[in-house]
């Protein structure tokens, strides 16, 4: 296999009269060098739409749906589990119905929720992409999709954790969960103290993403 | 064999907490991966398998939506959705008329 898989297009374009616009692309990004990579999003945009496979309006609703996703989502999730343990014990059972019981969009994926106790403190991470509970949490940060995280995440964990300022003491057991396609994680944070006869929506504010992730511990009540 | 995206387990720097905005183009990029799969046109399988084709220079060069839109781009080519002819006229289309709108 070619170490430039992107070298199949560079011949070709004399000779043609392709000068009509393009009224369905969408425009370049302002203030910016158009970048190999952005001229090749933005052709191949271009041609799904021309070809009709998509139309702009689904483009757009598309990117407005995943803009929408975000951590509270996923903290709507945690609150219900830190307020029901009823409904606790189905997350950990099945995610995934977990999350439509309460209305949260999960689509076919597999979720696993694992929960931080006093003994077991519990990380994801994926090793070979970046599988991510996109639904629940929104698009992933950077340092998740990063070589260092994904290479060191299984096999020194703690170390890792501490770079986030997380300490985990030696005798609780660290669980390190790597996602794939079809399956992904969702860290239950273990409650923080204080929190006693919280409402929910209060009590979602503290599930951050990186609490849910497992490089956090959930916001202290303060 | 391990191939290159396959690096879980090995040595590396700290873990920089680095993120950013997604910018309007990586947007559309996901988008695309959504949109496709939805329509049957693209399979996970098939983004893995031309993100895992990358060889590891170019891998390592390349951000994360760039390495995506290449697959993608990639997959709609061996399955025929896309010509390379039509692609490539498509792209100094597009870079010509970015550059005119630079100019102005």
């Amino acid at each position: 296999m070619s170490g430039q898989p992107h070298d199949h297009h560079v011949q070709g374009h004399h000779d043609h009269d392709h000068d009509h616009d393009h009224p369905h692309a969408p425009p370049p990004d302002a203030d910016s060098d158009l970048t190999y990579h952005q001229a090749m999003e933005l052709a191949v945009t271009s041609l799904l739409l021309e070809k009709g496979v998509f139309s702009a309006d689904d483009m757009r609703r598309q990117i407005e749906a995943m803009d929408a996703r975000h951590p509270g989502l996923g903290g709507k999730l945690v609150a219900r589990c830190w307020v029901d343990p009823a409904f606790k014990a189905r997350a950990l059972a099945d995610g995934s119905a977990a999350c439509r019981e309460i209305g949260l969009e999960i689509g076919p994926l597999k979720l696993i929720v694992v929960e931080n106790t006093a003994e077991v403190h519990n990380l994801i991470v994926c090793t070979l992409c970046s599988c991510y509970p996109r639904m629940l949490l929104g698009l992933p940060p950077d340092w998740y999709k990063s070589r260092a995280y994904r290479s060191r995440a299984v096999h020194e964990p703690r170390a890792v954790l501490a770079e986030f300022g997380t300490h985990i003491p030696d005798d609780v057991e660290v669980r390190v969960h790597d996602s794939t396609a079809d399956m992904r994680y969702l860290v239950l944070p273990r409650r923080p103290a204080g929190t006693e006869g919280w409402d929910e929506a209060r009590l979602a504010d503290l599930a951050t993403r990186d609490s849910m992730v497992g490089v956090a511990f959930a916001t202290s009540a303060g | 064999m391990r191939s290159h995206h396959d690096m879980g387990g090995l040595e590396a720097g700290p873990v920089v907490p680095s993120e950013h905005d997604y910018a309007p183009w990586e947007k559309r990029v996901d988008a695309l991966m959504m949109l496709l799969s939805a329509r049957g046109l693209l399979k996970v399988d098939e983004l893995r398998r031309n993100i895992e084709a990358i060889g590891p220079e170019a891998y390592d060069r390349m951000s994360y939506y760039e390495r995506w839109i290449t697959s993608i781009t990639q997959t709609l080519l061996q399955r025929g959705v896309l010509t390379s002819d039509e692609l490539g006229r498509r792209m100094e289309e597009m870079k010509a008329r970015h550059a005119a709108e630079q100019a102005q």
